[in-house]
């Protein structure tokens, strides 16, 4: 939230730096808008002196083809000008457009690096703001803001070079009301700025009031307090609006104030400039081209506190969008390539997986320590990396990584030293090793760190202590995407996204042929419901799959994995309850998922642990039992509780069924 | 546009005021055709006369009447832009008190950004039609009529050669703007879909991990942000022709002033000041033009954005003091003594649920007396009805059928706040308002003592953490204070609903975040501080209802069970297997 909140200057020379960074490729066409700028500033001046030249030398010398000549000019100025502008406009537009779109990838790519710890951490919401209203924010910084301030000061330069090539005298006589317009204008940057910050935070007040007040509505009612708290609002309001009203002021004497300052301009011109007429040192030509220069000059500085407002809207969201973009919060892939650690090469590059089958998709965890709330897992990796690649590889690339690695990259402690009896760790000293091919179930109560045993295998936190290898090879050191491409993973929860059937199954990967999705779909049985529906595979999925049933859902997670024909299946089975018939769908396809792969399970189905070649029984983030079913059924203790807490009832069911 | 009309109402509290408004920008507007004037007059005393004295005279009248124009356009601001403001305050005012008496299942079908973006960027749109759209449109709308009225005074002929152009400017804006809306709309859609995307495809971060489709995340959506730059182009390339396209034709109406007018000054019938004073007012033309179609776009954003607003003031709140209980003078008079007597005995009597965008009933014919000064606990699966049920007797929810009596009152019939005044709820999910840790406690009371709220802190056992907060009471909690636990949350929230010392107290699983030990002191402490009240406690677990005095088990929206702890254990039923299980449990986490 406090993001949100930042008042920003109006001006912040670092973050515009960094922020002309992203004009810096298509400065070529910023030039060239510049260019056109310049163009415009020229000609503005012109017509004025035109006018001057049809007034001095033509009507005034009554010659009436001479006047239309100069008629036509002006009106082909006129024409030329509104080109000049409209290509202006149409080139700005399109260097802000390209800009921001340039930062949004950028942004995006960046979400798509960043570690799930730091998902974890903040609200999506946040982060899609991020993506497109910050970024929409800077739109017009990008295309009229940074060419505009360039067109301002040519125009005035301009005019003031053609005011002075006319007479000298007069233009500064004109131009004496200028220390009048910077003290207005001064004075006026001054009190709308702090009159500004002043509404930001009465703004802030409010909607932190209104949005407390909608979501805790309900206590507000039990309470019977809408009476007491629409007061505490309305003194709130009542900050708010005074604050717009102080604000106002500004801008009400402000836009006069110019027009004021501009009228004391011509007032002098038609004094003095009339007396020079008299005097016959100007032509009357010249006076009401001057006059014309007048609210041409002053057109800039009038528009002045709408660039006010495009800046500090620009400062505030780039602060933000930086502020996103410098996160480090990201599991680095190491540079050094996974060898088997069993054999640790250190000839030539040998390229994982490949050396052998004995250890093809089996997966061990070796004295695993994991928490959730720590930041150390970074450290611990900081640490491995300087252990395995000396420690160079890093530097330079990643700037923040000094600052990351301040905890000396010390790996934390075990749990005795240094931690409460009550400590969070998740996973303590966890190891176990599963064999290729086999089904292992994990079970436990709710809490026990089963979830979290997916989480680290797929590389998704950095564990603080121990060693996790796949087919042989630690996980740190296979690039994650690699590491990732031999699993397919069925989460509990299951996220549909908008668009069709087809590529909810394929998740948009386009080798995989109709007839392969098909194939998948019918192997866990979710045809028969595909199938049924109007357009098939082409159905259309609305956002998080509002239309289908939890069942359904479920059989298109599955053919999801299935289509990728994955070395390890990892299933977290969902724990909501289906009518009975898709039940035996969902455990048929289950049954096909796992036959002749590695699977880790999560079980929260008995005929999955039936089945299983090995269960796992964690408890409080250590592992206590392990067997088949038989056996730790027979053992008679954690297992066999969890046996009677969770799995007892389905046997009744499943017998009625 | 009619969804406007309902600003009229607010806009009268003000009438005077706007009326003052109006009025500067008539006379603003007719010091500022001054300049004009007076420079076309300098014009032509500089040609016939040679007056060094009058010069001096018009320069300062064209100072002073732009000092004047400039006092009456501050004074614009002044009244239509703070009436704006003001306005927006009744708006946000009326919004709050309205939304505060929806009902509950009104906040659980509206998502909270929806509310509050009505609250803000609608509220906003509303304000720019009051404000600036008013003060533009009256400004315009005069200004204009005034320069095309000094012109016509002046050279009719020539105003209406120079005014050639405008029905041109009329039709180019009117056909591109129709264009550019379209176009507009089309960019809008685009960036829904853009956000939507972005929102999934972050949601579903771990799918995208997980099956490594982070490249064609990616790609999408650079592919949708590509699509995205090139609508806004294609918006732009009519965009972009507005401005110069008005800025040429405005540009013809002074060559032809030049040619025209020029012509007529070499005749001898027009002279070279009223030429200038034409080019003159032609420039000050150009600003109404431009506003014009400004303006359009603020009301026509306004009125969409009224819409939505008058449709949240337009929803009714569902629950109001009954006129029916209010209707005879007798039952006023008994239930206006009815607080002093309230004493707290509950009775559901046929009592049916169902919420009013669902068909299947979330309660069934519940029958349940509590005698005053009893517990009642019910237990049951999630989603079986529970917190439906409770909430009916503060009427959080109004029954469908059947009714709720307390003391023998029907609960519609009796007033809203003395009914809700001796009942408090501790709702399942904890909401604590970012603010004090005492402001919480007292959240629910008008004055309070220190001790008061020591006393309510200690029964609920989070005296003793707020002992270790840095500023004790006066500590903030929420997003600018310190976080609290999930049980810190709880137990504050059991706090303040003791602190309105009510008469029937409900905990609807409020003491799901408190581990067991604590659990059993507060209910402990509860003990004494409910005795001769009524109390309801929701709990999934066994060792928080055990020592009730009745338990019941819902089961589908239904009383599968009734009866005291050991009378249900022996029934061998659903609370009994809940115990069983509780009990596994619990050994399971002795191990």
């Amino acid at each position: 939230m406090q993001d949100e909140e930042i008042l920003g200057k109006a001006y912040d020379a670092r973050l515009m730096k960094r922020l002309l960074q992203y004009v810096k490729p298509y400065r070529k066409w910023v030039y060239f808008a510049i260019a056109l700028n310049v163009i415009i500033a020229g000609l503005g001046p012109v017509r004025p002196y035109l006018t001057k030249i049809a007034i001095d030398d033509y009507i005034l010398k009554h010659d009436a083809s001479g006047l239309l000549w100069i008629s036509l000019s002006l009106f082909g100025v006129l024409v030329f000008q509104a080109i000049v502008q409209y290509l202006n406009t149409y080139f700005t537009s399109w260097i802000g457009q390209r800009t921001i779109y340039d930062m949004r990838v950028e942004i995006f790519s960046h979400l798509q690096k960043l570690s799930l710890r730091f998902f974890d951490k903040t609200p999506i919401g946040r982060l899609v703001t991020r993506v497109t209203n910050d970024v929409e924010t800077l739109n017009e910084l990008f295309s009229s803001g940074i060419v505009m301030v360039f067109s301002d000061v040519f125009i005035i330069i301009w005019i003031v070079v053609f005011m002075f090539s006319m007479d000298v005298n007069l233009s500064l006589v004109t131009l004496s009301i200028l220390p009048l317009l910077v003290i207005l204008t001064a004075w006026f940057r001054k009190g709308a700025r702090d009159a500004y910050r002043e509404v930001r935070i009465q703004l802030a007040r409010i909607n932190t009031f209104v949005q407390e007040h909608i979501t805790g509505m309900n206590v507000v009612q039990i309470f019977h307090r809408e009476e007491k708290e629409f007061e505490k609002f309305k003194s709130i309001n009542e900050a708010h609006t005074q604050a717009h009203i102080r604000s106002v002021f500004f801008y009400a004497v402000f836009y006069p104030g110019v027009e004021l300052i501009s009228a004391i301009a011509i007032g002098l011109i038609i004094w003095y400039g009339g007396g020079e007429v008299i005097q016959k040192t100007i032509s009357l030509g010249v006076l009401i081209s001057f006059i014309q220069y007048t609210e041409m000059f002053f057109r800039p500085i009038r528009d002045l506190s709408e660039k006010y407002n495009i800046m500090q809207a620009a400062m505030a969201s780039s602060e933000r969008i930086f502020k996103l973009l410098d996160d480090e919060t990201i599991i680095h892939d190491s540079k050094e390539r996974g060898v088997r650690s069993l054999e640790k090469r250190s000839d030539g590059e040998v390229e994982y997986g490949r050396s052998g089958d004995d250890e093809k998709g089996t997966i061990e965890f070796r004295n695993v320590w994991f928490r959730y709330d720590d930041e150390s897992g970074r450290n611990a990796k900081g640490k491995m990396q300087k252990e395995k690649s000396n420690g160079k590889s890093l530097d330079g690339v990643y700037p923040v990584h000094g600052t990351r690695d301040d905890g000396n990259g010390e790996l934390p402690q075990p749990p005795t030293s240094n931690l409460q009896p009550s400590d969070e760790w998740i996973l303590k000293n966890v190891s176990f090793t599963i064999e290729q091919g086999t089904t292992t179930a994990f079970v436990g109560a709710t809490g026990a760190g089963k979830s979290t045993i997916a989480n680290l295998l797929l590389h998704f936190y950095e564990i603080q202590r121990g060693e996790i290898f796949v087919d042989g090879i630690d996980i740190r050191l296979i690039p994650q995407q690699e590491l990732r491409k031999r699993f397919a993973v069925v989460l509990q929860d299951v996220f549909l996204f908008s668009g069709d059937v087809k590529t909810n199954i394929t998740l948009g990967n386009e080798k995989y042929s109709l007839e392969e999705i098909q194939r998948a779909a019918k192997t866990v049985g979710a045809d028969s419901f595909i199938e049924k529906l109007p357009k098939q595979y082409d159905e259309e999925v609305k956002e998080r799959g509002a239309t289908l049933s939890v069942g359904q859902k479920q059989l298109l997670a599955f053919a999801r994995a299935l289509v990728t024909n994955p070395e390890i299946l990892i299933l977290d089975e969902a724990t909501s309850s289906v009518d009975t018939e898709t039940e035996q769908l969902i455990q048929q396809a289950i049954t096909v998922l796992l036959k002749d792969r590695t699977s880790i399970v999560i079980a929260h189905r008995l005929s999955t642990i039936q089945h299983a070649d090995k269960i796992i029984v964690l408890h409080k983030g250590e592992i206590r039992e392990q067997g088949n079913h038989q056996e730790l059924l027979s053992l008679g203790g954690i297992y066999f509780k969890l046996y009677q807490l969770q799995f007892k009832g389905q046997e009744i069911s499943s017998v009625a069924s | 546009m009619k969804s406007l009309l309902r600003l009229l109402p607010y806009l009268k509290r003000y009438k005077k005021t706007l009326a003052l408004g109006f009025f500067a920008i008539v006379v603003s507007n007719v010091f500022w055709l001054v300049t004009p004037f007076i420079v076309g007059k300098s014009v032509d005393t500089l040609k016939s006369n040679f007056d060094s004295g009058k010069l001096f005279q018009y320069g300062a009248l064209v100072t002073g009447s732009m000092l004047l124009s400039g006092y009456f356009s501050y004074l614009t601001r002044q009244t239509i832009i703070v009436i704006s403001r003001k306005i927006e305050f009744d708006l946000r005012n009326d919004f709050i008190s309205h939304i505060q008496k929806l009902p509950l299942q009104h906040f659980q079908n509206t998502p909270t950004g929806d509310l509050m973006s009505y609250a803000t960027n609608d509220l906003n749109a509303i304000r720019n039609v009051l404000g600036p759209g008013i003060m533009y449109t009256s400004d315009t709308i005069t200004g204009f009529l005034m320069i095309i009225s000094m012109m016509l005074s002046l050279d009719w002929k020539l105003t209406m050669f120079t005014l050639i152009p405008l029905p041109l400017i009329s039709f180019a804006v009117y056909a591109l703007g129709k264009k550019v809306h379209h176009l507009f709309d089309e960019v809008q859609e685009h960036y829904s879909k853009l956000t939507t995307r972005v929102q999934e495809s972050l949601s579903g971060i771990r799918v995208v991990r997980g099956f490594v489709r982070e490249e064609y995340e990616k790609n999408l959506f650079n592919k949708m942000s590509w699509e995205y730059l090139e609508k806004n182009m294609k918006l732009a390339r009519v965009q972009s022709w507005m401005w110069p396209l008005m800025f040429m034709l405005t540009g013809i109406s002074i060559v032809i002033v030049i040619l025209f007018g020029g012509k007529n000054v070499i005749a001898g019938t027009m002279s070279l000041g009223t030429m200038t004073q034409f080019i003159m007012y032609l420039g000050m033309l150009i600003w109404p033009m431009i506003a014009f179609g400004w303006v359009v776009n603020i009301f026509q954003r306004g009125a969409a954005s009224m819409m939505r607003f008058c449709k949240v003031l337009d929803t009714v709140p569902g629950i109001r003091n009954e006129e029916l209980g209010m209707k005879n003078e007798e039952n006023k008079l008994r239930l206006a003594n009815y607080e002093l007597r309230f004493e707290g005995s509950i009775e559901f009597r046929n009592v049916s649920f169902t919420h009013n965008n669902k068909t299947e009933s979330v309660l069934k014919n519940i029958n349940l007396k509590i005698e005053k000064g009893t517990t009642l606990a019910i237990v049951g699966r999630t989603g079986c009805g529970k917190t439906t049920l409770v909430n009916q007797i503060p009427r959080l929810y109004d029954v469908n059928e059947g009714e709720i009596l307390i003391d023998g009152n029907n609960v519609k019939e009796i007033p809203l706040e003395i009914l809700r005044r001796n009942i408090a709820v501790v709702p399942q999910e904890t909401f604590l308002f970012s603010s004090t840790v005492k402001k919480n406690i007292t959240f629910g009371v008008d004055g309070s003592s220190m001790e008061e709220v020591v006393r309510v802190a200690e029964i609920s056992r989070i005296a003793k953490d707020v002992e270790d907060f840095p500023n004790k009471y006066e500590t903030l909690v929420g997003e600018r204070g310190i976080t609290l636990s999930g049980g810190q949350k709880q137990r504050t929230s059991i706090a303040r609903a003791l602190m309105t010392n009510p008469k029937i107290l409900i905990l609807d699983d409020a003491l799901s975040a408190v581990d067991t030990h604590t659990e059993e002191e507060i209910l402990q402490g509860l003990k004494t501080f409910m005795k001769e009240r009524t109390s309801i406690i929701i709990s999934h677990r066994i060792s928080t209802v055990k020592d009730a005095d009745m338990i019941i088990v819902l089961d589908d929206g239904e009383i599968a069970e009734q009866g005291t702890h050991d009378e249900l254990i022996l029934l061998e039923g659903i609370y009994a297997e809940l115990n069983e299980k509780q009990m596994l449990e619990k050994e399971l986490e002795a191990i």
